[in-house]
């Protein structure tokens, strides 16, 4: 346990030493502001017919957390590619490889470390309802669920990124492989608007299908074991795909 | 197995598809050793380090580090290990310190010796100066002396170095030969190169590797430093009438040309000249030679044996 937390002390700090993250975090932020600007207004003009069906907290942060999830998409996997392509790549990988440390051990340090970056993200996103607190009572468990609902979408875009950055000693290649396997595992449920016989796994298997509810503050623990799940597959094949390498 | 012996690697083979990288590879090496490993490019000199350091599983064999077994115990045998490979496995966005901090976690060491190490090996490297510059903006010399703090920083009893002055102007070599040196006193060092008189300066043992089969194991000493007598006559003589005392072995060459091999300390020079002035040989040349490495590594990665003569 101790060897994974080196490792993933050493991530975080190699993440925001490096001047991606911050131009992630500064460039999401951007965004995320723009849009929770854009759903405040919106609120604001028609607050009353709002609040018969949803409420403030549902409306924005809802509304705010559905966007960021579009967001994180399309950026996790730029967070992700330098995982083990970069190594590869310059050549470090072998320094973990020699050290007495397991595979287990180093994919999970890795997958730690980026988590602090998920976590810097999130914090950021819980930000901006927050500032309303002073003037508006706030439904916390709701914004609370659904922060805990990206929090773990996030997570599993950065165990499926880190995957296929573990194939590859390309960078590049290893974040639009990211971005397509992403946005497949996504779009599963399209051909599941037509009635045949993988409706329903099609269904339970796409991203899309079990986020909905907890961004808005819905907590089944279905879904958080579908994210679960789908997060220890992608660290476990990368487990795999690092012992390949070695023979 | 002997108590001793700090690394130990039986039939080690790895092949690529069809190709055989490094075939029944075996080495043993104790305590204080410093082994060459030597061989010209494509030998399979890298392979056989990857192999001994557990980033490369063997198609067949094994290697034992304190007499456990990588294959079983991966990560108990690593903790003896050291490793700089070919390019040293340095981030660039971290400083000297910060670096060898991860090195020394990565290796066990506790959060209270961990400064200590990482003094320890800076020291050891000359590094103690760039303490806190970043890795990215060292010259190539400095970043090589990282790499091998990194290799040396939890005093590991078995240090694997590839090629580790490639690229190093002649000053930062004669510098990392000489800390090689000062590292082979306290552990066990292996080294590849394919600079002959780098292996001869800190090496107290060679082995040469040609196209992935092992060719030529001895102390430096041993083959080293071992004298031969050449000589050329007019009338050449019999081999038998040769036979001197002290030596070993006499090869013909091409016009009249002999190699004589000596024991230590032999010297028949007298011997031969009186020989060749009774009986009329009509000696042309005559010179005691001491055998180079550059002459056993010609000879055996040549494939040419003639070049011996050349020579």
């Amino acid at each position: 346990m101790n060897a994974v937390w080196t490792i993933a002390r050493h991530e975080a700090r190699r993440i925001f030493v490096s001047p991606l993250a911050w131009a992630v975090l500064a460039v999401t932020q951007v965004i995320f502001g723009w849009v929770y600007i854009g759903m405040l207004m919106q609120y604001l003009q028609n607050y009353q017919t709002a609040d018969q069906y949803t409420g403030v907290s549902d409306f924005i942060g809802g509304g705010l957390y559905g966007t960021a999830t579009i967001v994180l998409l399309l950026v996790m996997p730029l967070m992700t590619m330098r995982l083990f392509a970069e190594e590869r790549k310059s050549n470090t990988l072998t320094l973990l490889f020699s050290a007495p440390v397991s595979l287990t051990q180093i994919v999970l340090g890795k997958f730690f470390g980026l988590l602090s970056f998920v976590g810097a993200l999130v914090l950021l996103l819980a930000a901006m309802p927050a500032a309303l607190l002073p003037a508006v009572n706030l439904d916390l468990g709701r914004l609370g669920a659904g922060l805990l609902g990206l929090f773990l979408i996030t997570m599993s875009f950065g165990a499926a990124g880190m995957f296929i950055s573990s194939l590859t000693r390309e960078p590049t290649i290893a974040a639009i492989g990211s971005f397509g396997l992403l946005l497949l595992v996504w779009l599963l449920r399209m051909p599941a608007q037509f009635d045949n016989g993988f409706k329903s796994i099609l269904e339970y298997l796409s991203l899309i299908s079990h986020y909905q509810d907890l961004i808005s503050g819905l907590f089944h623990s279905s879904d958080v074991v579908y994210y679960l799940l789908f997060t220890a597959l992608f660290l476990w094949l990368t487990v795999l795909r690092l012992d390949i390498e070695r023979n | 197995m002997d108590s001793d012996s700090l690394i130990e690697a039986r039939g080690l083979t790895r092949r690529y598809g069809p190709n055989l990288a490094v075939g029944d590879l075996n080495l043993t090496l104790r305590k204080g050793e410093v082994l060459g490993l030597l061989g010209p490019n494509g030998a399979g000199k890298s392979t056989s380090m990857k192999m001994l350091t557990g980033n490369l599983a063997p198609t067949s064999g094994d290697v034992l580090i304190r007499g456990i077994s990588l294959r079983e115990s991966p990560q108990l045998a690593k903790r003896h290990l050291g490793y700089l490979p070919e390019q040293p496995p340095v981030y660039p966005e971290l400083t000297v310190d910060e670096y060898l901090g991860f090195c020394a976690g990565l290796h066990g060491i506790g959060k209270k010796q961990r400064a200590e190490a990482v003094a320890d090996a800076k020291r050891d490297c000359g590094l103690t100066h760039m303490s806190s510059r970043l890795i990215g903006n060292l010259s190539k010399g400095y970043q090589q002396r990282v790499g091998l703090a990194q290799a040396i920083i939890h005093r590991p009893d078995v240090i694997v170095l590839d090629e580790p002055t490639v690229g190093l102007d002649p000053i930062q070599i004669r510098e990392i030969r000489s800390l090689i040196a000062e590292l082979g006193k306290n552990h066990s060092v292996i080294l590849s190169s394919h600079i002959l008189p780098e292996i001869q300066a800190v090496c107290g043992r060679v082995m040469i590797i040609n196209a992935g089969r092992l060719v030529y194991d001895a102390h430096i000493d041993a083959h080293l430093g071992k004298k031969g007598l050449v000589a050329q006559f007019a009338h050449a003589p019999a081999a038998s009438e040769l036979q001197f005392t002290g030596v070993q072995k006499v090869d013909i060459g091409p016009a009249g040309r002999f190699l004589l091999e000596l024991a230590d300390g032999a010297d028949p020079r007298a011997e031969l000249v009186n020989a060749a002035v009774q009986r009329g040989w009509g000696l042309l040349e005559l010179r005691l030679e001491t055998r180079t490495l550059e002459e056993i590594f010609v000879e055996l990665t040549s494939g040419d044996a003639t070049l011996r003569e050349a020579a």
